[in-house]
């Protein structure tokens, strides 16, 4: 790790103040389990961390069925899967949250740090760039892609969001809060993420002097929600594919619906296609398939991911019935 | 039968040998007490840290550390491969620094500029045609016994063909490799070193060093190791990153050197445990009687020749021909991995039998049974009832179906047999045992305890000899001032250390007996300690306690020399084993669950029935770890590995393992034959068992390990369409 200065704010406008205007000068950390780890490995390099630890009016949940959630940037996934409203309200930002195994990170992590956290690709973890570039053009295609993209990998990013809370926030049509120098703004959280076009671009719209200060959840409104991931391991691992749904339903119909993949595509990947083939329609093991296989229609694996395709699709029929049957 | 003087306590006559005893490091171990290579911290203590290779095979063309010389604080610099050295895989050490810090010793790091010229490499193995245009494969060997053409010629007989494999993985130590060392005057050396081989180590430094032109004697050094966070094979010597420790302190005046290897440089550069693929034909009459075998197989322990794994594996049929040839690649060095060669024989033998039996429309265990007079004889009898014992444990009747579970549902539960082999002969063993006038008794040896209870079975074995408790033995390990006890290796030090200090307690029994005599008016061959007590053999009421008899020895202290090997039979070699897997497999997402694992297992003489049974479970959890996720991965391009950390090189977790049941053979036709060791056995069939059980569950075979989502969806589509 390089040397950096530490700063401690006490307040989200002191926060700001300290941050830079160009990426990779200056880091926030939150939970710091992405951030440290990261520096420890020479993959950011900041002059100056900038930890939001202090600034405690960040530290708060807030809301309940009929206002929506508010969470704060320094709410712990631990206290995420603790709180009786997100348990009640909304059983698949819950599981989402269950599939963090590691209880440390549980602790350490935040729910701010855990939208934010860096991509897992190894190219980019053992310091070949989050494009992997090399000669020219990508490692990935032919490279070890086992756990690359098979969505949105037209080029030139190949990695997959990392976020677990993110498809289920998505679908609940979740939006951010980021407070930089001219005040604060409101994002979607769908419109949060982006693809890099070029090394050195991130793979999120906020600005690097601006913090993710709250997540704003819409109320529930008795929509039946659920997530459902594929992970080689038990524990401590990362989903090789994950869906999120969010279900409007009449009686055993589909109103309306929002299905969201996970770790198949640069960012978190919503899928009309799946949605398409779900709204109107009776949901049943059979519609679930369907949608699974619209969500997956267009995916374009890679020489070593296409079973991955297989689990996203998979995944989402079982994201479907998990949400209709109301299983924790 | 004639007994022995040194022979093991008949049954009946043992009070803690056999039983399950709770290991005697346990509370240091726990409560964090006991201290690791890795926390050494002798004052004054430097840290170093390698400058390494990016480059999977390159020659070194510049090197400037007049940089990391100048940064205050940097002690020493010892360059490791100067200009024009050529490296044979990425991660390799160039340059190490000893500063006062750790962070000091990193940014040292990175002010050293190295340049190269970039020299083709070979990173994969798996595509040997490819190997081989590349002109980086060897002969590896060849053997024909009997007449294998006219074997499989024959009309009557079923043949299978299969292709099988397992990759390069590594050893995962627990505490990476490394040691501190410090000269605490010019001529001597202290070392602590991270290492299965704590009396070798003085030899193996002073050897090193005085390659490289350091004057010292073999004994003014000293090597100690009191914990240890894992072997496996790839901690025989203090390496060369060991002897650079010692060069650094010497440099920096004989300041301890700590030099402990970073996961990274771990998991890439302190050794990998060979892969191995091959395409086998097997053949039986149609009553299954093996008759041929035919293995065509390759596999890479990096740069240089890895040796072989023995094909057939246990199981010779008459006929057999095998070919090896090995891939020399630039993945870093083959070392022993557990059962060095076993794991991937296994699974290649037991995974073609699978096969087979599977064509023969018989019951793989039927099968195994019905060859069994294919093993060598010494282990016939045990795998027999090893295979009635784990078939019973695993209601094998209940729970085997032929290939392909045809239960509806997208969960396909299979179950799988394999057995195994391995010597486990004790290793050369000297100890003292040292009785004092107070009672008090210590033993002394140089050896070490991996985490395999080597301590506690010393304790049980002196304490047993002397009729005393497990805690009133001082165990003293972990030395190399202590006598002379072998390497750790190979399942030889459970045999090698019960068998020295039962014959020095033994003898050292006898000086007791011959001080006590007299004043209980008996002879000392009329004696026996038993129960705290030295009493007259068949009239227990003449006795004197423990104390009272250690007493009689006045001012003299009680010490003895035992060795092994030595007279009496208290060891051998040669140990069967038996493992089913039974699994559930999901067809939609190809995830594998292991739902239990049966081990039936022997090793003679059990010492400690807890820590041998805690080693089956230790190896039952490394099967799992390497048949489900271990793999080394590389990157063709880069030419470097893509996952030398705990995140992507994946092991399993406490979810991952499902519930192991382990018995232990005991009793007449195991107890007789001595002790031998059990390190190795249990990890050698989990790959084949598991694999068996997974192609039980889907009705198709994953060819290779680890049996990762991708490959078992795979399987499952060819499947479909043949």
């Amino acid at each position: 790790m390089e040397a950096f200065e530490y700063a401690s704010p006490k307040s989200i406008q002191d926060a700001v103040r300290l941050l830079g205007s160009t990426w990779g000068g200056t880091e926030v950390m939150a939970g710091g389990t992405d951030l440290v780890s990261a520096m420890k490995d020479g993959v950011v390099t900041p002059k100056r961390v900038v930890s939001l630890k202090n600034v405690k009016e960040l530290q708060f949940a807030r809301g309940g069925a009929r206002e929506g959630l508010r969470l704060g940037a320094l709410l712990t996934i631990r206290e995420l899967l603790d709180l009786p409203q997100a348990k009640q309200e909304y059983p698949g930002l819950v599981q989402a949250a269950d599939g963090i195994r590691g209880e440390q990170m549980r602790h350490m992590g935040t729910v701010s740090g855990e939208l934010l956290q860096r991509p897992r690709d190894w190219y980019f973890r053992n310091g070949f760039g989050l494009l992997a570039e090399y000669d020219g053009k990508s490692l990935i295609p032919d490279g070890q892609n086992y756990y690359s993209a098979i969505l949105g990998n037209s080029g030139p990013a190949y990695f997959v969001s990392p976020s677990s809370l993110a498809p289920i926030l998505i679908a609940l049509d979740a939006k951010v809060t980021l407070h930089g120098p001219n005040g604060r703004r409101e994002v979607e959280l769908s419109k949060f993420y982006r693809t890099p076009q070029s090394e050195g671009e991130r793979e999120y719209v906020i600005n690097p002097d601006e913090i993710l200060t709250e997540i704003t959840v819409p109320a529930a409104r008795g929509m039946k929600t659920a997530t459902y991931e594929i992970r080689e391991k038990e524990g401590l691992d990362w989903p090789l594919a994950a869906a999120a749904v969010a279900l409007e339903m009449d009686g055993n119909t589909v109103k309306r619906s929002r299905v969201v993949l996970g770790h198949v595509a640069p960012v978190p990947w919503p899928s009309p296609e799946a949605e398409e083939a779900l709204n109107g329609k009776n949901l049943t093991e059979e519609t679930a398939d369907a949608a699974g296989k619209a969500a997956v229609s267009k995916a374009t694996p890679l020489s070593q991911n296409g079973y991955k395709v297989q689990l996203a699709r998979v995944a989402v029929k079982r994201a479907l019935m998990r949400a209709v049957k109301g299983e924790a | 039968m004639a007994t022995c003087k040194y022979d093991w306590p008949a049954a009946g006559h043992r009070e803690l040998i056999g039983k399950s005893i709770e290991r005697i490091d346990g509370p240091e171990k726990s409560s964090g007490r006991a201290k690791y290579t890795y926390d050494t911290n002798p004052p004054g203590r430097l840290i170093a840290k390698t400058c390494s290779c990016p480059y999977a095979h390159a020659k070194i063309t510049s090197l400037d550390t007049s940089a990391a010389q100048k940064l205050p604080g940097v002690k020493a610099v010892l360059v490791v491969h100067p200009v024009g050295d050529e490296i044979q895989w990425a991660g390799d050490e160039v340059v190490v620094v000893a500063a006062t810090t750790e962070e000091i010793a990193e940014d040292a790091v990175r002010l050293i500029k190295v340049e190269y010229e970039q020299l083709p490499h070979l990173v994969r193995e798996e595509d040997l045609k490819k190997a081989e245009a590349a002109g980086r494969t060897k002969e590896g060997g060849e053997s024909t016994t009997g007449d294998p053409a006219k074997a499989f010629a024959d009309p009557d007989s079923v043949l299978s063909e299969g292709f099988y494999g397992l990759p390069v993985i590594t050893h995962c130590c627990l505490e990476s490799h490394g040691s501190v060392t410090m000269w605490t005057d010019p001529k001597t050396l202290k070392t602590w070193v991270s290492t299965q081989n704590v009396s070798g180590g003085p030899g193996q430094f002073g050897q090193g060093l005085r390659f490289k032109k350091v004057d010292v004697e073999d004994n003014n050094i000293e090597t100690i190791c009191q914990y240890i966070g894992g072997g496996f094979g790839s901690k025989f010597s203090p390496d060369r990153w060991g002897i650079e420790a010692a060069m650094l302190s010497k440099m920096a005046g004989g300041a301890p050197v700590r030099l402990m290897l970073d996961r990274n440089i771990e998991m890439e550069m302190a050794g990998a445990r060979p892969s191995a693929y091959a395409k086998v034909r097997v053949a039986a009459k149609k009553d299954g009687t093996l008759t041929a075998w035919d293995s065509d197989s390759w596999g890479t322990g990096g740069p240089g020749p890895a040796g072989h794994p023995p094909l057939p594996y246990v199981i010779e049929p008459p006929n057999r021909h095998w070919k090896h040839t090995a891939v020399l690649t630039n993945i870093g060095e083959a070392r022993a991995w557990r059962a060095p060669n076993h794991p991937q024989a296994c699974l290649i033998t037991m995974g073609a039998l699978d096969d087979l039996a599977d064509k023969l429309q018989m019951d793989p265990i039927e099968f195994l049974k019905k060859n069994v007079n294919l093993a060598p004889p010494i282990l016939r009898r045990a795998y027999s009832e090893e295979l009635v014992k784990a078939a019973e444990m695993a209601d094998w009747k209940k729970n085997w179906h032929p290939r392909g579970d045809k239960t509806p549902g997208h969960i396909k539960r299979g179950v799988g047999v394999s057995l195994h082999t391995w010597g486990g002969r004790g290793h050369n063993s000297n100890c003292n045992i040292i009785i004092r006038p107070d009672g008090s008794a210590t033993v002394q040896l140089g050896s070490q305890d991996l985490g395999t209870g080597t301590r506690t079975v010393i304790a049980i074995t002196v304490a047993e000899t002397l009729g005393l408790p497990v805690d009133a033995i001082k165990v003293e390990i972990g030395d190399s001032k202590f006598p002379y006890d072998g390497a750790s290796g190979g399942s030889t030090t459970v045999g090698g250390v019960s068998n020295s200090t039962r014959r020095g307690a033994v003898d050292a029994l006898d000086e007791l007996f011959a001080a006590v005599a007299p004043s209980l008016g008996v002879q000392p061959a009329d004696l026996e300690a038993w129960n705290g007590k030295i009493q007259v053999k068949g009239d227990a009421s003449k006795s004197l306690t423990w104390k009272q008899a250690c007493a009689k020895l006045g001012v003299k202290t009680i010490q003895t020399l035992g060795k092994n090997p030595g007279p009496c039979h208290l060891g051998d070699s040669g140990v069967g084993g038996v493992q089913i897997a039974d699994v559930s497999v999901d067809t939609e997402t190809g995830q594998v669950k292991i739902n239990r694992i049966i081990a039936a297992q022997d090793c003679g003489l059990i010492i400690d029935m807890k820590t041998a049974e805690s080693q089956v479970y230790g190896a039952l959890i490394m099967g799992v770890c390497y048949s489900l996720f271990e793999q080394k991965v590389m990157d063709e391009t880069l030419g470097v590995m893509l996952n030398p950390n705990m995140e992507f090189y994946k092991l399993a977790t406490i979810g991952d393992i499902g519930e192991f049941v382990v018995h232990m053979m005991t009793g007449p036709g195991y107890d007789e034959r001595g002790v031998i060791g059990l390190g190795e056995p249990p990890v050698i069939s989990p790959g084949a068992a598991i694999a068996n059980a997974v192609t039980n569950a889907i009705g198709v075979r994953v060819p290779t390990l680890p049996l990762t989502p991708d490959k078992v969806l795979a399987a499952l589509e060819k499947g479909e369409k043949a």
